[in-house]
């Protein structure tokens, strides 16, 4: 307890007295003339995140809400996978008959290690960066359910996508004290070289359906 | 208390360092190759965000503010913290953080711990400290493999072993790894690193991390990566162990909406780095039940209560000003004796240490601005450089000569009359050294300044003289 003591009584020592009435006031004043607020159009937000989403080298694909299951099957067979592990509250209308899906109960971290993939959905995307965030909890998986898996397939339903990064953080932040992963492309490192390598720890391959309500 | 910032007190002064690296030509290519290409892509995306400014303004006055109230934030985060499940301790120094963290690895009887990048626990020298207490430390990020599996230092803040190509990075990794053959490509090599260690992820039970960003009103952590070997040691170990500096800490998750968008552009020329992670305390079901941080002075309250360079605290480690650095292009992060190489290295380890150590480092600048130019919370390296400079000469570590040199110089060029008459002496005195208006070797400590580079001798006639003479010719 020494050291917090110290630490506390030092700072307090530096900085001057009567500040703590002023905090709040100047947390308010700070100046936030950023962007905020989205300039384009639903198309042209989608047109963004499918830019970005490509060059992370993500696989990108387009379908409307009935065929989602249709969609996710022909990635699947062409794929060649059997069997995908899903969290507890994967809506089951997405699934396709004829695969195999292992809902994550129990799983440990060398299941999900053999597995051939996982597929989930997501909280929030932001297109200026070709970002998804997932939320752990029974919705998106455990935090090990889309990083220990080779192959991770996003449903992402437009309306979840906005353009800019304060727009997404604003729709999430009342999410907290859940655990948050923002994802943007599969797993990359540039430490040889500074050339950006696709791969590494997390998952390899990162697919992405994008999902328009039916007409 | 004593302050430890990795090697850097015990590190040779920066002009020696320098002299010795700067005749590798295989260092100085790679450095120069990699931080071009780094340098590219950042003004690449930089360039694309029509807000910069306001950002850079934005981020600087969260900083300048957190700080101004840095012990009300660390209250509340400790709160906050402790209440969803975590345990907040406190370390003054490096010692006492290496020996919190030993002591929780060694309450559990575990002799080995998975590590995430973390520039802090290289200051603490945490490694050395974990094996002296029979702890082997695995260090996960690729950068961070190479340098210690090369038995290296790191010499860039993001991009520790950028100054190995990928055939150096080949050989140590086939040589370490045991392996018989391996591609030549960086996909090869970073398929080496993904098996070498993905059985230690999924068997080692406590994790190490830093962290990026505090967010003192939910007490939540944040780590910003790109590989997934930061998501593997924060949730796959059954406890986990953050090193963070007291002066990460941000007010909430409402500035990540600033610091991520800055962030990533910086420091690799990315949109966004491929992850992101955000904690609060445990989880139940999910990830580590036992967390731990410790939060670190080690010379901080000290850098704060200077408040000509409190802004050094501002730093998000981004490392652009590292790549943007015509003296760092030149001799690497070795050169500069600490694991804080580059122009932010040259402000925040002097001041770490009280300016009792690396005394020559606010000298490795040409103070071109280049750094602040860069920055993204816009810390005034330059403006910083020169108050610490200052504070080396009154500290009296100046050879009397130069102080004496000093002194007089600013006497003689007091005034015209006193300028004229030093003039007069010097032609006289620089006559056996110059040829032909040229100055190619000086004597004694003037030495140096021809070493590398002719001086103009001083002509025949000042410019007054030739003015006055003009004058009376009319």
């Amino acid at each position: 307890m020494r050291a917090r003591e110290e630490i506390l009584k030092k700072i307090a020592s530096i900085l001057p007295p009567g500040r703590e009435a002023l905090r709040e006031a100047e947390y308010d004043a700070l100046p936030q003339h950023y962007q905020t607020q989205s300039n384009l159009t639903e198309e042209e937000i989608l047109a963004v995140f499918t830019d970005r989403l490509h060059d992370y080298n993500a696989l990108v694909h387009r379908c409307t809400e009935a065929e989602v299951a249709k969609t996710i099957k022909s990635i699947l067979e062409s794929r060649n996978k059997r069997n995908i592990l899903v969290p507890e509250a994967i809506p089951v209308e997405w699934l396709p008959d004829g695969f195999e899906y292992t809902r994550d109960l129990e799983l440990t971290y060398d299941d999900m290690d053999r597995s051939e993939g996982v597929l989930t959905d997501c909280a929030v995307a932001i297109a200026i960066s070709g970002t998804i965030v997932v939320r752990h909890s029974v919705y998106h998986g455990r935090r090990a359910l889309t990083l220990v898996p080779d192959y991770h397939l996003c449903v992402v339903h437009i309306n979840k996508i906005v353009e800019t990064a304060p727009e997404g953080f604003r729709r999430i932040e009342n999410l907290l004290p859940a655990p948050l992963t923002t994802i943007s492309g599969p797993s990359a490192t540039s430490d040889i070289e500074m050339i950006r390598v696709k791969g590494v720890h997390g998952p390899r391959t990162l697919e992405v359906i994008l999902v328009s309500p039916d007409p | 208390m004593s302050v430890r910032v990795g090697e850097a007190a015990q590190a040779p002064p920066f002009p020696e360092a320098a002299k010795t690296l700067i005749a590798n030509s295989q260092l100085r290519r790679n450095v120069r190759n990699a931080t071009d290409i780094i340098r590219n892509k950042r003004n690449r995306v930089v360039g694309e965000v029509e807000d910069w400014q306001e950002l850079r303004d934005a981020a600087k006055s969260i900083k300048d503010h957190t700080l101004r109230h840095l012990d009300h934030y660390l209250l509340q985060f400790e709160e906050a913290c402790t209440r969803a499940g975590g345990k907040v301790h406190w370390a003054k120094d490096a010692d006492e953080a290496n020996r919190i963290i030993t002591e929780i690895i060694q309450s559990h009887q575990q002799n080995e711990v998975i590590k995430v990048k973390t520039m802090t626990s290289d200051e603490t020298r945490l490694n050395v400290a974990l094996e002296k207490a029979g702890i082997t430390p695995y260090e996960t990020d690729l950068a961070d493999l190479i340098v210690q599996l090369g038995e290296d230092k790191p010499s860039h803040i993001v991009v520790p072993a950028l100054h190995r190509n990928r055939m150096e990075i080949r050989e140590i990794f086939m040589r370490k790894m045991g392996l018989d053959s391996l591609g030549y490509q960086p996909e090869d090599i970073a398929a080496a690193a993904r098996a070498y260690l993905r059985e230690r992820f999924l068997r080692v039970k406590i994790g190490i991390s830093g962290a990026n960003f505090l967010l003192a009103e939910s007490g939540s952590v944040c780590v910003v990566e790109s590989e997934g070997n930061g998501r593997m040691c924060l949730s796959l170990p059954d406890v986990l162990i953050s090193l963070v500096g007291i002066e990460k800490i941000i007010p909430s998750f409402r500035e990540l909406e600033v610091f991520l968008q800055l962030l990533p552009r910086s420091a690799t020329g990315e949109r966004m780095n491929p992850y992101n992670s955000i904690w609060t305390g445990v989880t139940p079901g999910d990830g580590p039940q036992e967390f731990h941080i410790v939060l670190l002075d080690n010379g901080r309250t000290k850098v704060l209560a200077d408040e000509a360079s409190r802004e050094t605290l501002d730093c998000i480690r981004c490392g652009a000003c590292l790549n943007a650095c015509p003296v760092y292009r030149q001799t690497g992060g070795h050169a500069y004796g600490s694991i804080y190489a580059g122009p932010i290295g040259a402000i925040l380890t002097p001041q770490l240490q009280s300016m009792e150590h690396s005394q020559t480092l606010p000298y490795a600048s040409s103070l071109c601005g280049a750094c602040y130019e860069v920055c993204p919370v816009k810390i005034n390296i330059p403006e910083i450089l020169i108050h610490l400079r200052t504070k080396v000469v009154e500290s009296g570590e100046v050879p009397i000569t130069e102080k004496l040199a000093m002194k007089g110089a600013a006497f003689a060029m007091g005034d015209a009359d006193r300028l004229s008459i030093a003039h007069a002496f010097a032609r006289v005195a620089q006559s056996p050294f110059s040829h032909d208006g040229k100055i190619e070797r000086l004597p004694g400590m003037l030495a140096g300044w021809t070493a590398f580079r002719d001086m103009s001798a001083i002509p025949d006639q000042s410019f007054r003289d030739w003015w006055k003479d003009r004058e009376k010719s009319r």
